[in-house]
Order: C-alpha cells, then sequence, then structure tokens
C-alpha cells in the first residue's frame, strides 16, 4: 500500500494544526536534558507537588479510605486515621453504589454535586442547582465537551484572551472552529477593554465568521491578573448584547496574591445584575481540584457549572458526558473534599488551615520575588502576578538577538527560553504559545518552586538575562550617537 | 433524573426503521418531516449497499439549519421557548452531538431511575422490590468486591505519609507496602498529585510493557503505551486522528458496542457496518468484511480503519486465532488500521477458547512495527478487577511512524494527563502479585473466584433464556453480556408500533415495568433487520441470578402468553 491510513499527509487536518506549548519544543528539549543529568527547574505547567508542594492531609486520608473500605472495618483504622477522615470516608462511600470502583452517574454523584452547589452559594450568595453541575475530569475536559458543543465548525468562532492558556487555542482547532482573539492590555495590567473586545468581534464577523462563545480566564494564565467587578460587568453586558456564550474560566479562584481585588465569580456579578440579563446570558463556569491551595493535578478532578443553558441543550451534553461514561471517581470525591473541608471545631481543622495556610502564603511571598527579580533585569518588564500561578514578563528582544533567532530558525522567544534552559535549567514556556501581540516577547514561569530555592533560581535567571543581553544588544554608547 | 431528550420514543422507531448502514445514528426528531421522507436503505442491510445520498444528507440538512442559528424560532415542541434566542440552543448546538447516541445509558435508564425512586417513597409501588441494573457492565455497583491487593497499594499510594508508620503494617499487607514504595519510587518526586507524562508515568508504562510482553511471549515498547483515562477516551483520540470527513468510514461490528458508533458521529465520520453471524456464534466472515468494504469504497467513503471486540460486547463471542490471522491479513492487504478492543481479555468462560492478543497474532505471523498499524486497548474497568471508577486503561499503539507518533503525544498533552490513581491500577492489573508474595493466596482466590461465579453466573443465564419459548441465545464464551435473540410474535411487533417503540424496545419496557430488571435493546446495539435482541450483563451477584431467572421467565411466559399470534 502506498498511502497508508495514518500517514502523517492522511492525518486529520484538525489535529495536525492543534499547537499546545505548555508540553512543546521546549519541554521535550528539557526533558533531554534531564536525562543527560542536567538539573532541570520545570517551571512550564502549572504542576504544584511536581515542584515539591506536599498534598493537604485531610483529604488524602479520606480518599486512601475510600480506595480501601475495609479498613474502615479495622479496630485499628483509629491508630492511623483520625475520627474526621474515617467518617468522611463512611460519607461519601454512602453516597456511591459501589464505591470509587462503579461508574457513577456520567454527571458525577449527585451527593457531591449537591456540595458542590452549597460551595457556590456560600460563596456566591446565589443559590446553585446541582442538576446543572456536572463533575468532570478536570476542568479541562469540561471545557473540551462545552466547545464540543458549541463549535461546528470552522465557521464558528471562540473569543479567546491573548494571552491564552493554549488549552482554548488547541481545543477549538482540534473541533475544526475558529480562534477570535481579544488582546489583553500589558500596559494596563493585562486588563480587558471592551473596545477591543467590540473590535474583534466586528472583524470576526466581517470574515463571515459567527462567534458563538466568549472565554475569560479570571484569575488570568499566564497573565495572572484579577479582574475587577467593574471589568467583569463590562464583559458580562457585552457577551450579553452581542449574544455570546460566557465561558468563565475560575481555576484559581483560591490563588489570589492581592488584597485589592478578591476573586468574584463571573456569576456572582451575572447574578447581581438582575433581570433580565441574570436570567438570560448562558454562562459555564469552570473549576478543579488542580490548582489552589489544592493543587492535586494528579486526580483529575473538576467541574463545570451551566448557567441559563437550555434544558435541552443540558440533556445533549448529558448525552455526550454519558459517552465518557464517568468521570473517575477518586477525582470525584477530591472535589467534594474540595468544596467541603473540614470545619471549625473537627479534628482536622486546625491542621488543614494551617497547611492551607502555608501554601497560600508562601506563593504570595514567591509572587512577589518573582515579579521584582525579572524588574531588576535589563530589557525585562513584568506586571505583578496578581493570582494564578505565574509570571508573564516581557523580553525586549534587541534586533540583533531576533536575527540570530531566524538565522537559527527559531521564534524568537523560544531562542531566548531555549538559550535560558540550556544556559541555567530553567524550564519556560515561550510567550509565542500564548499568543502575543506581534514583535512583543514574553515568557511564562510558574511560580511554583520552592520558595528557598527562588532567590538563587532568581539569580541564576539574571545573570543568564543581563549577559544575554550584553551578547546581542548594540553598545548602549553606539547606539545613542 | 432525565436523559436524553423527552421525544426519545420516536427516535427509537425511526432508528429501527431508518437507520442506514453508514448512518447508525439517525438526527434528531425535530426536523422529522423531511428526514422521514428521505429515502433510506433498510437498516444495516447487507445486501443492499447505501446510497451516497444516504451517508450525506441527513447530515447536510442538519448543516445547513444550523447556519443561521439565532433565526431559528422555538421549534413548536421545544420546552425551552424562552430560550430560543440564546446562542446556545438544540438548534445551534453541534450537529455532531445531536447525532451520537449512547444507548447503554439511554431511554430505559432513564425509566429505571424514575421507578428506583418510586420504589424509594413507595415500596409498594410495583410489582417488585428493587431495580437490577443488567444495562452497563459496571460490576462492583452490583456488589462485586475490589481486589484487596489493588486497593491497598492505592490507597498507600494516595496517602504515602503512613508509609512508614510502624501502624500501617498492621493495616496493610507487607507485599503492598513494599509494591506501594515500588510505585512511588517510579513518580518523580513521588507526587501522586503532579500532572505525570502525557503517555502516563515512565515506570508504571515499564511495568505495562513487561506484563504485554509476558502475556503474549513478544516485547512490548514502553514507548508504545498511552495511559488514558480508562479505555473510552483512548478509542475516542483514535478516531479524532483518523477521521477527516464523512468520508472517512470506520468498519465496527454489528452488533457493537455503542461506544464506536457515538464516537464516530462525533467526530463527523461514516460507520460502516460488517455483520456478526449469530448462526456460528456471533463470526466474524472475512467474505462479510470484504463485501462491505468494496461497498463502502463504491460509495466513495474511504475506509479507515477496523474495529475488532474480542471478546465481543455485546455478543460475547471469542475470537478463533486462525479468525484472528485472517483479520490481521485482510487489514494488512487493504492498508487498514486495526483497532483491537481488548478491553474483555481477562473475561474467558469457557475452556475450549482462549485470548490471543492482536499484537501476539500479528507478532506470530511475523508481522512486526513496519508491516501493520495496530491498537490495541485495555481497561481497567473490565476483568475480574471491574474498577471502573476508577477510569484507568492504556492504548498500545504500533505501527506507525514517529511523526505520528507525535500527534498523539500531541493530542493526550492537550488534556495533560490521566489520572494517576487510574494509571497506578493499570500497572497492578497487568503485574498482579507473583506465586510465593504474601497477597499472592488471597489474591488468587479472589480473582478465580470471581471469574468462575461469572462463568456460572453466565452458563445459568444462557441457560435460562435458551429454555423461553422463541429465544435463542450464544453462549458468553467471554466478556459480560448475553445478546438473546428474540423471535417477537407479529402482534407484540404491532403493540409496539402503536406504543411507538422499536419492538425490542417494547419487550424491554415491558421486562423493566413488569420485573425491576434493566437492559438494553438490540436497536441501540445493531442487528440483522428483522430480528430483536436485547443485552443483559451476567454481572448480578450469584445469589441474586436464581430470581432473576424466574422473573425473567415468568414475565416471558405472560408476554407471549399475551401477543402469541
Amino acid at each position: 500500500m502506498s498511502s497508508k491510513p495514518l500517514d502523517y499527509e492522511n492525518l486529520n487536518k484538525n489535529v495536525k494544526e492543534c499547537q499546545y506549548a505548555v508540553r512543546g519544543e521546549l519541554y521535550l528539549r528539557a526533558s533531554e536534558l534531564q536525562k543527560e543529568g542536567k538539573k532541570i527547574i520545570f517551571t512550564n505547567v502549572g504542576n504544584p507537588h511536581a515542584l515539591g508542594q506536599k498534598p493537604l492531609t485531610f483529604p488524602r486520608q479520606v480518599i486512601a479510605l475510600c480506595q480501601a473500605p475495609f479498613l474502615l472495618d479495622d479496630p485499628n483504622v483509629g491508630l492511623v486515621f483520625p475520627a474526621d477522615a474515617i467518617a468522611r470516608a463512611k460519607h461519601f462511600l454512602s453516597m456511591t453504589s459501589g464505591g470509587l470502583g462503579a461508574y457513577s452517574d456520567s454527571r458525577g454523584i449527585p451527593g457531591v454535586r449537591k456540595e458542590v452547589a452549597e460551595f457556590i452559594e456560600r460563596r456566591d450568595g446565589y443559590p446553585s442547582d446541582p442538576e446543572l453541575i456536572y463533575l468532570t475530569d478536570g476542568a479541562s475536559k469540561g471545557v473540551m465537551q462545552i466547545l464540543n458543543a458549541i463549535i461546528r465548525g470552522e465557521g464558528d468562532g471562540v473569543l479567546v484572551p491573548v494571552p491564552q492558556y493554549p488549552l482554548y487555542s488547541a481545543t477549538i482547532s482540534l473541533l475544526g472552529g475558529t480562534l477570535v482573539p481579544y488582546y489583553l492590555e500589558e500596559t494596563a495590567n493585562w486588563g480587558l477593554d471592551v473596545n477591543n473586545l467590540r473590535q474583534s468581534v466586528a472583524q470576526a464577523r466581517y470574515k463571515g465568521i459567527t462567534v458563538r462563545a466568549m472565554a475569560i480566564i479570571n484569575p488570568g494564565n499566564p497573565t495572572g491578573q484579577c479582574l475587577s467587578e467593574a471589568n467583569l460587568k463590562d464583559v458580562v453586558k457585552f457577551c450579553y448584547q452581542e449574544n455570546l456564550v460566557l465561558l468563565g474560566d475560575e481555576v484559581y479562584q483560591q490563588n489570589i496574591y492581592q488584597d485589592e481585588r478578591p476573586f468574584i465569580s463571573a456569576r456572582k456579578v451575572l447574578m447581581d445584575m438582575g433581570p433580565p440579563i441574570n436570567k438570560e446570558l448562558q454562562l459555564v463556569s469552570f473549576h478543579t481540584v488542580s490548582k489552589g491551595y489544592w493543587g492535586e493535578c494528579g486526580q483529575r478532578g473538576g467541574y463545570f457549572e451551566m448557567t441559563n443553558i437550555p434544558p435541552k441543550s443540558v440533556e445533549e451534553i448529558y448525552k455526550v458526558a454519558s459517552i465518557a461514561l464517568s468521570p473517575n471517581v477518586p477525582g470525584q470525591i477530591f472535589m467534594g473534599l474540595m468544596v467541603n473541608p473540614p470545619k471549625p471545631g473537627d479534628i482536622s481543622y486546625e491542621r488543614y488551615v494551617r497547611e492551607s495556610k502555608a501554601v497560600l502564603e508562601s506563593l504570595r511571598k514567591r509572587a512577589h520575588i518573582m515579579t521584582d527579580g525579572f524588574n531588576s533585569c535589563r530589557n525585562v518588564v513584568c506586571n505583578f502576578t496578581e493570582g494564578a500561578m505565574y509570571s508573564f514578563p516581557q523580553i525586549r528582544l534587541p534586533p540583533k538577538a531576533i536575527e540570530a533567532a531566524k538565522k537559527a530558525g527559531k521564534v524568537p522567544d523560544v531562542f531566548y527560553c531555549l538559550k535560558l534552559l540550556e544556559a541555567t535549567g530553567i524550564s519556560t514556556v515561550p510567550g509565542s504559545g500564548f499568543g502575543q501581540k506581534e514583535g512583543v516577547f514574553h515568557l511564562r514561569t510558574t511560580i511554583l518552586p520552592a520558595e528557598e530555592d527562588m532567590p538563587a533560581i532568581m539569580a541564576s535567571f539574571k545573570k543568564f538575562n543581563d549577559e544575554f543581553m550584553e551578547q546581542y544588544e548594540d553598545h548602549k554608547g553606539y547606539s545613542r550617537m | 433524573m432525565r436523559r436524553f431528550v423527552a421525544d426519545k420514543t420516536r427516535n427509537l422507531i425511526r432508528r429501527a426503521s431508518t437507520w442506514s448502514p453508514t448512518c447508525p445514528v439517525s438526527p434528531r426528531p425535530h426536523h422529522p418531516p423531511s428526514l422521514l421522507s428521505q429515502p433510506t436503505s433498510p437498516p444495516f442491510s447487507s445486501s443492499s449497499p447505501s446510497h451516497p445520498s444516504s451517508i450525506t444528507s441527513p447530515l447536510r440538512f442538519l448543516t445547513a439549519a444550523a447556519l443561521h442559528p439565532l433565526s431559528f424560532p422555538a421549534s413548536p415542541n421545544s420546552m425551552a421557548s424562552n430560550y430560543s434566542t440564546t446562542p446556545v440552543t438544540l438548534q445551534s448546538v453541534n450537529p455532531k452531538v445531536l447525532k451520537c447516541e449512547y444507548a447503554v445509558r439511554g431511554e430505559i435508564v432513564t425509566l429505571a431511575q424514575k421507578l428506583e425512586q418510586d420504589l424509594k417513597q413507595n415500596p409498594d409501588s410495583h410489582p417488585f422490590d428493587e431495580i437490577i441494573y443488567c444495562n452497563i457492565g459496571n460490576p462492583q455497583s452490583l456488589g462485586q468486591q475490589p481486589i484487596t491487593f489493588f486497593r491497598e497499594v492505592l490507597a498507600l499510594c494516595d496517602h504515602p505519609a503512613i508509609l512508614d508508620r510502624s501502624e500501617t503494617q498492621g493495616l496493610f499487607s507487607a507485599d503492598a507496602i513494599e509494591r506501594a514504595f515500588q510505585i512511588l519510587d517510579q513518580i518523580p518526586g513521588r507526587a501522586t498529585g503532579a500532572y505525570s507524562h502525557s503517555q502516563g508515568i515512565k515506570g508504571l508504562r515499564e511495568t505495562i510493557a513487561a506484563g504485554i510482553a509476558e502475556r503474549d511471549g513478544f516485547p512490548a515498547d514502553p514507548n508504545d503505551i498511552f495511559l488514558t483515562d480508562g479505555a473510552s477516551p483512548a478509542v475516542h483520540m483514535m478516531m479524532q486522528l483518523l477521521i477527516r470527513s464523512e468520508k472517512d468510514g470506520i468498519l465496527c461490528p454489528i452488533p457493537q458496542y455503542p461506544l464506536y458508533s457515538a464516537s464516530i458521529a462525533l467526530h463527523g465520520g461514516t460507520l460502516v457496518p460488517y455483520y456478526l453471524d449469530e448462526a456460528t456464534g456471533w463470526g466474524l466472515e472475512i467474505s462479510e468484511l470484504k463485501k462491505q468494504l468494496e461497498t463502502a469504497k463504491s460509495n466513495g467513503v474511504c475506509v479507515r480503519a477496523l474495529v475488532v471486540i474480542n471478546p465481543g460486547n455485546p455478543t460475547g463471542q471469542v475470537l478463533a486465532e486462525d479468525n484472528q490471522r485472517e483479520i490481521v491479513e485482510f487489514c494488512k492487504n487493504e492498508g487498514l488500521v486495526l483497532l483491537a478492543d481488548e478491553v474483555y481479555q481477562e473475561n474467558i468462560y469457557v475452556p475450549d477458547k482462549q485470548f490471543h492478543s492482536f499484537k501476539k497474532v500479528c507478532r506470530s505471523m511475523g508481522y512486526g512495527e513496519k508491516n501493520i498499524s495496530l491498537v490495541s486497548f485495555q481497561s481497567v474497568s473490565k476483568g475480574y478487577y471491574g474498577e471502573c471508577g476508577k477510569r484507568g486503561g492504556y492504548m498500545e499503539v504500533t505501527g506507525f511512524s514517529p511523526e505520528i507518533r507525535e500527534q498523539i503525544y500531541k493530542v493526550a498533552s492537550v488534556n495533560l494527563c490521566s489520572n494517576i490513581s487510574g494509571q497506578i491500577l493499570a500497572s497492578l492489573v497487568m503485574n498482579p502479585p507473583k506465586v510465593g508474595d504474601e497477597s499472592y493466596e488471597s489474591y488468587t482466590g479472589e480473582k478465580d473466584g470471581i471469574l468462575s461465579s461469572l462463568a456460572k453466573r453466565a452458563k445459568t443465564l444462557e441457560d435460562a433464556l435458551n429454555s423461553l419459548e422463541g429465544v435463542t441465545c450464544n453462549r458468553a464464551e467471554g466478556a459480560m453480556y448475553l445478546f438473546p435473540c428474540i423471535d417477537l410474535p407479529h402482534k407484540a411487533i404491532k403493540a409496539a408500533e402503536a406504543a411507538k417503540r422499536a419492538p425490542d424496545a417494547f419487550y424491554a419496557h415491558r421486562l423493566l415495568d413488569a420485573t425491576g430488571v434493566v437492559v438494553v435493546p438490540g436497536s441501540g446495539f445493531g442487528q440483522v433487520p428483522g430480528t430483536w435482541h436485547f443485552r443483559c450483563t451476567i454481572l448480578p451477584q450469584e445469589d441474586r441470578i436464581p430470581a432473576i431467572v424466574s422473573r425473567l421467565t415468568e414475565f416471558h411466559k405472560k408476554f407471549m402468553d399475551e401477543f402469541r399470534d
């Protein structure tokens, strides 16, 4: 046979066009170097436990007991597990038929979804319907499911922030839709300008694209900003006027490192606005156990909540979920634990608070060390990481560096990041993986390396950067002449 | 609890009456006139080739309708007219989503859940006291106990903080503790809470590859393994890679596990059916494959892959090695990717049959990496372990160029990784305790107990079904299902028509109403037109089987008395 079905040229073009930079060229090179024995600092993925963050104890105790329910009958179980973990494990197991080993309802265990709804109500002050909450294998699966329902073909567009988390671009191209970018304003602290949005939509429509949805990431990934209430109101109004589904990626809602702008959910903003908009705007909000002070990435637990989606569309989304049978049950229990952690008076309460506070406070310190560090480097400017887990400094690459990159056949920021990796072992993601304005270059690092390693990492970065700039920048005296 | 849309009934009828071979799933009911009036080939007719128009027209119809998402007034039967101007309505949702169906969790299950609620509120509301779910291969929901050793290891990996404590030795077996240490050492930073490599943790893939090599007697490469959240996402991934448009076809057995029809519909491809021969124990004939391939080709469909489910779902047959060789040869000659669904590989119930992996068959024929493209799917949900809730599984991908491998990796990486607990479990089922290990005896005891009990249950149910008037049932050589053929009386078919149900769905509904036993109508899997089946799992616990048999027998007798011609 001359041409086989999975020869590269015969492959689904949507697959070929999809890009996912977080695990792209830089990551592969870093893995290679690691194999060769070089010490690599992986700051490419928001993967806290991989960088030494310890899991919170209570949820792990509960899950271990759910995995091994025969322990619950062992008279010695109390020697290893606290009573409230035992009680909670029994509580979750009683919600299932068949424990962790049986498929659950395709939307997730009803009891857990009820606890999620109660959490949302406590958070926002508005009731939430468990029937409209679907548990998923991490937030990514949820985003894929929803985009799958929205995108019919390349004529359908989804507004996505640029820079954006590449899950969106990758999924949109896998599904054969069109990404309609809107730019975040770096000089306005990565703010979201509604005029930009209008322009983006107008341009897309001019090209014959039906814009159907808008994604916001709050707090921002990779940009780390927290959207203000006023800004969110503008977005909600805009989506209402333009008849767009609003997709609220709120997976970093626990990760806030400043006090001026606490997290506020798109759903709360929408509900606060009252009728008719609160009854009409279609909103899907996403959450996960992978981020926050939990950082339980490996569990693949998450949920999405649908607001104002018609029942028949909800049924269709349910049907598609049912083909995947059910999300993983341990991940569902993690979600149940996240939305309903130990309370004051519980045996494990103090420990839980101590552990979670320590994680969050340390992340806040690291956010400062990192952005301050970047801002002390030559030709580097960086907005403060207000939330999420990333810094996204702009690297002002001199023309000579850009030329050198071209010669090497690399995008300039890829060139820079590869050099950084080779010189320091710091594995970052080039800004081009997230999208950026033309001629402007960035990189994304997580703020996740251990706090005590942070000063050394930033010093090593500074040394590399300043030497790089020295090498490629025309001599200052010369250029002034 | 609601499942799917309200007017599913009509949909089922239409699926039974207009299901064309290349469009296994009929579009939704709100556009009925134009669809129903369309010329369609008889459902799954192997003798009448489908016309290209029947491949594409429903799709085209839906696409055209969907191009004006906002101009559609609420359809007359819409329960959601106040949503008519919103961006995601039934009229504007992705038509591929509307098209796909998944009967295993379909209407009948929704009804069963409703009855269950009734019983909770009023135990006397129905002529039975509980619902018995025989619709889905979900063993632990019906009381099957997990393998203790596997769960011990998983618990310890989830909470490694207790590994070093002396009290832990009182709670866990020593080899489970040792295995947990081994596994944690394979995970960078011992971090079970971290995303892993998108193909899965390297050390676990090595364990799995070693397990495959031991099973087959041929080497396996850890780099060929992609760990996934159950086998289903792996199947989706391959469909995504293969299907470019409705012109791309995938050969699937009929009857088939509806994951395949659903996934092909979601990715916008064409299902090319081949019929298993019920008379020869659901035999797979190469001549049938050839015929269907040619038919598809002449309709302009580019067939890209062949799905084989072995042991069969819903049909329970185990392929003979000779037959497998022919299949391999066929795929090789026709340049098809062989997608081997081998998730029931541990579920074999008859002494005269054995499971042979397609990998082993290919290699024993001398076909290596360069000769044939083969993907084998495995899951932790089936076998004697039945760990459905864990969503663990893998696919072994061989015979693909490095470029393609990269593409698969890329698609896997968008979802970051599969859940770690499921990954660990996949490595455990491919490397269970060995002779001499502390847990070996309890492990084999549990395993043999489950498998021999499943074999007994399969036999009892098969015999019971065969003793019913007008029912014939092939034996379940493997897997977890029986798929009896019911020769429904003419009067019953008439009554079904009046009730706007497919005859087999009508039967299944009556069965549920009378006995509380939930089965899936054969039309959800596809069947030779004019024949009627249902799928029933063999999973209720052994002590429950006699009651099921007597309820079923009594129901069937009454049913026949009511409808006998």
